[in-house]
């Protein structure tokens, strides 16, 4: 059974037409890279399958269950998560808390008005946890506004990881990186298990080339070359559309 | 932390010596009003400070909940049934004034809530056969709980220093929970809340029930201290006023709202027996608190405290590296 299935859609905003009939196919465990041009629909494409839009016609499945009605709320109950091409945070709280409050989005706990959340240890260290396993955990008690863009970025995947994800969809997880930082995130997403799918946006080739096993040409909102690595960096429409000449 | 306890003790000790260290009953009725005022604004700040939804319309739900009780008590029902019936109005009518005007955020958002306020203005000043027009409601007596009188001005102090000391507790336990902290989310990130799996809608409407049900128990204190209800109460300049306790003490801290009803009562009802136009000076005090700290008194008053405390410090230390 597939992991993530679009099938047919599409979505316009009045006459331009961001989405037109996409098809996608991600394998559990696989990773999957969506490439194209500045305004070629991936970030809208995000926002389909996390239903921040809600797409004109054409549907989306999880693990065979069809999602495409589901608010977008209810998928991370669904095992969905994602990072933001523009990063997302809670400038205000440390580090801890915006892991904290991910773990809570999924549990049942966020709507209790009387507890103490400091005191609530099991979901305090689980959430040192997810900031070890992208190697903040030192810094957690930090206010995020201290913080550096690199690590405001693992920040990002750490509360995606935190929710324990079956799929998780990562929007152009390098943009703005240093080349030490960019090697860290690359680390980071390399060592996350293969019970998570991955699905990612990226500009950066190198670093992105090396993550993907099969990659999407999106251009003007319709997947232009879809197949293996080679195959896609082979195409002669690649070339075309995505390096320009 | 002990220190913080012994200045949490003296300040409660001082709060229940009121009556006995201000002379005179008028003092201690303006006490009273700064405790119920404070209640109020403790409400409208969990919209305001913790939700970031600025509402304009509180003075509506006010007017609801006091025309309510007195309404029933007119109809010769007893404090209890009227009190209930009061709360369960105020607290639905915040609900519905929830659902009409969570559909926005921002500036949307005020103009529904200032628009459903007005509406209610205009039912108190037009429905006479129900709320007396122009005339109002007059109520007779206070409830005595567990047999107890409050008539005296010290007595209705009391019962109003308990019930104020209860709300603060409540949101003081709020803001600390998880769901306190769910909604100072959606006023940080909504997006972000709902991709993390929360329900943004639902925690707003529920931070408005609770707002309500403060701003309806300081309706109830209102109508009982003043035993009269009458349109004024709930106009435009009576939501603004409540709005600005909270803004000028600080919105979404939980001592900001209580300092800024202490600051607009105090300057309404006293230094107003001095200066004839108090409006005028109450406006110049905002004026400095805008320019001199954006944030409100409490959390202004705070960071000029570090700071003082930063330079004594270092001006310590360069003294003793002198010699």
């Amino acid at each position: 059974m597939s992991a993530l299935t679009v099938t047919d859609l599409c979505k316009s905003f009045g006459g331009l037409h961001v989405t037109t009939d996409v098809n996608l196919d991600v394998g559990p465990g696989e990773r999957r890279l969506i490439i194209g041009p500045n305004g070629a629909g991936k970030t809208t494409l995000f926002n389909l399958i996390t239903g921040e839009l809600t797409p004109d016609s054409g549907s989306i499945a999880l693990f065979g269950h069809d999602i495409t009605r589901v608010p977008s709320r209810r998928r991370p109950h669904l095992g969905m998560a994602r990072t933001y091409q523009i990063i997302t945070l809670f400038p205000h709280d440390t580090i801890l808390h915006n892991v904290t409050l991910a773990l809570l989005g999924l549990s049942p706990m966020r709507w209790n008005p009387l507890i103490d959340m400091k005191r609530q240890s099991h979901i305090v260290e689980h959430a040192r946890a997810a900031l070890d396993r992208v190697g903040l955990a030192h810094i957690a008690e930090r206010p995020l506004s201290q913080t550096s863009y690199g690590e405001r970025r693992r920040v990002e995947i750490a509360m995606a990881l935190a929710q324990n994800p079956k799929l998780l969809l990562l929007d152009e997880p390098f943009a703005g990186l240093s080349i030490d930082e960019r090697r860290d995130v690359h680390q980071l997403l390399l060592s996350i298990p293969r019970d998570v799918t991955m699905v990612m946006i990226e500009h950066n080739m190198d670093v992105a080339l090396e993550f993907a096993e099969r990659i999407t040409l999106l251009h003007f909102g319709e997947v232009i070359v879809e197949g293996t690595r080679a195959e896609v960096v082979a195409d002669p429409r690649t070339r075309e559309v995505y390096l320009g000449h | 932390m002990s220190a913080r306890i012994i200045a949490y003790a003296i300040t409660l000790v001082a709060l229940i010596a009121v009556p006995y260290w201000i002379s005179g009953d008028y003092y201690i009725n303006v006490a009273s009003q700064i405790l119920f005022y404070a209640i109020f604004a403790l409400g409208l700040n969990i919209l305001v400070g913790y939700a970031g939804l600025v509402s304009l319309g509180h003075a509506g739900l006010l007017g609801i909940t006091a025309y309510a009780a007195g309404y029933t008590l007119q109809a010769g029902f007893g404090h209890t049934t009227a009190i209930l019936v009061a709360l369960v109005l105020g607290v639905a009518a915040m609900a519905i004034y929830a659902v009409l005007s969570l559909r926005a955020t921002g500036i949307g958002f005020i103009m529904i809530t200032l628009a459903l306020g007005e509406i209610i203005w205009g039912l108190a000043y037009r429905w006479i056969s129900i709320t007396g027009g122009d005339n109002g409601i007059n109520l007779h007596g206070r409830p005595e709980p567990f047999g107890i009188s409050l008539d005296s001005p010290s007595a209705f102090y009391y019962a109003t220093l308990v019930v104020f000391l209860v709300a603060l507790a409540a949101v003081a336990v709020f803001v600390r929970s998880p769901l306190g902290a769910a909604l100072m989310g959606t006023r940080d990130q909504p997006r972000r809340m709902n991709a993390l799996g929360y329900h943004v809608w639902a925690i707003r409407f529920w931070a408005c029930l609770l707002s309500g049900l403060l701003t309806a128990i300081s309706a109830v204190l209102f109508v009982y201290y003043t035993q009269f209800i009458s349109p004024q109460a709930l106009d435009l300049t009576a939501s603004a006023e409540v709005l600005l306790m909270v803004i000028s003490g600080g919105a979404g801290t939980l001592l900001g709202p209580i300092v800024g009803a202490c600051l607009v009562v105090v300057v309404k009802s006293v230094v107003s027996g001095y200066i004839e136009r108090w409006n005028m000076l109450l406006g110049a005090i905002f004026v400095a608190i805008v320019i001199l700290m954006p944030e409100g008194l409490v959390p202004g008053t705070m960071r000029l405290w570090r700071l003082a405390w930063r330079k004594a410090e270092r001006r310590s230390g360069k003294a003793e590296a002198k010699p």
